[in-house]
């Protein structure tokens, strides 16, 4: 099948080609596309505004200094965002040494997947949204997710990027971002049955149900 | 009689769990889509995994994005010594 560029590749084309030239406005263009994503990418990976916006800013000055040598081979916000992910890292590494382990096996963990809470609380955050507590209430749940899986989540779930170009910001397979993304998914809806679940109606026998209940 | 099926339903259960997200994205092959609609107009508990994964993605993909404060938008135009566009955010694209 022949494919021609689309709209979207030819203005991927022209802005790079810009860049290379040291055009300010394609500058300035490339942070109002791509700093939206790389700010929500960084806070959701740090889970603390200041280093959040460091790590904005780093990417950037690291990105402006290298477009002269971008080869094109990606998108740039696949480039962009890829940066700013191991800037995030370095961090994260610093903050805690010795280093956890920021990968985490994909096997022999089948037991966390398996859902604890079966109550359906589908109708109930609507209101609490009117309380204002949502947003600290979702935060709270994705703060608690491994490094991994805050990336491929954040990417995916909340920064729309398809499959494929989240895998190539996080060096991943498509397999394993599928695999994360379903795990990372599997855990936040725990935490949130948590939230979302009046005590009482827990406490009616409804954990585990025919899941086996075993915790 | 849902959620409580016994071993078999369990073992059942958690067969389908590993496609659930593919499920609730669309992207499950029809025949197996088909066999998890069967099983989850059975199965309660399933049907609720089902329904709290949805909406826990769709939480986050309406609230989940936070805006960029305006003040940390400056900062990052200072520090790269750029000139605000004339109407940023609107002019791109």
């Amino acid at each position: 099948m022949e494919q021609k560029p689309d709209t979207s590749q030819i203005e991927e084309a022209d802005l790079v080609a810009r860049l290379k030239v040291g055009d300010q406005s394609a500058y300035a263009e490339l942070v109002e596309r791509h700093s939206p994503t790389i700010y929500n990418l960084a806070l959701r990976m740090m889970n603390d505004r200041e280093e959040a916006e460091e790590v904005l800013q780093e990417t950037f000055l690291s990105a402006f200094r290298a477009v002269g040598r971008f080869e094109g081979r990606s998108q740039l916000g696949t480039w962009l965002y890829r940066i700013a992910y191991n800037a995030a890292l370095m961090r994260l590494r610093k903050r805690h040494l010795p280093t956890t382990s920021i990968d985490e096996p994909l096997q022999n963990e089948a037991g966390d997947q398996i859902p604890r809470q079966l109550v359906d609380w589908t109708a109930r955050p609507d209101e609490i949204l009117l309380t204002g507590e949502l947003r600290g209430v979702l935060d709270a749940a994705a703060a608690a997710l491994s490094e991994t899986l805050r990336g491929v989540f954040t990417l995916r779930d909340i920064e729309g990027l398809s499959t494929a170009e989240t895998a190539e910001v996080l060096g991943l397979t498509e397999t394993n971002v599928k695999v994360r993304l379903h795990r990372a998914r599997l855990a936040l809806r725990e935490r949130l049955t948590g939230y979302f679940t009046p005590s009482g109606s827990r406490d009616a026998g409804q954990v585990g149900g025919a899941y086996g209940g075993r915790m | 009689m849902p959620g409580r099926l016994g071993e078999r339903m369990a073992v059942e259960c958690r067969d389908h769990l590993a496609c659930l997200s593919d499920y609730v994205d669309g992207e499950l092959d029809p025949d197996l889509c088909a066999e998890i609609e069967r099983h989850m107009a059975e199965c309660g508990d399933c049907r609720i995994v089902v329904d709290t994964l949805r909406k826990t993605v769709s939480l986050y993909r309406s609230y989940g994005h936070a805006e960029l404060p305006p003040d940390t938008k400056e900062r990052l135009y200072a520090v790269l010594r750029l000139d605000r566009q004339p109407a940023a955010g609107t002019s791109t694209r």
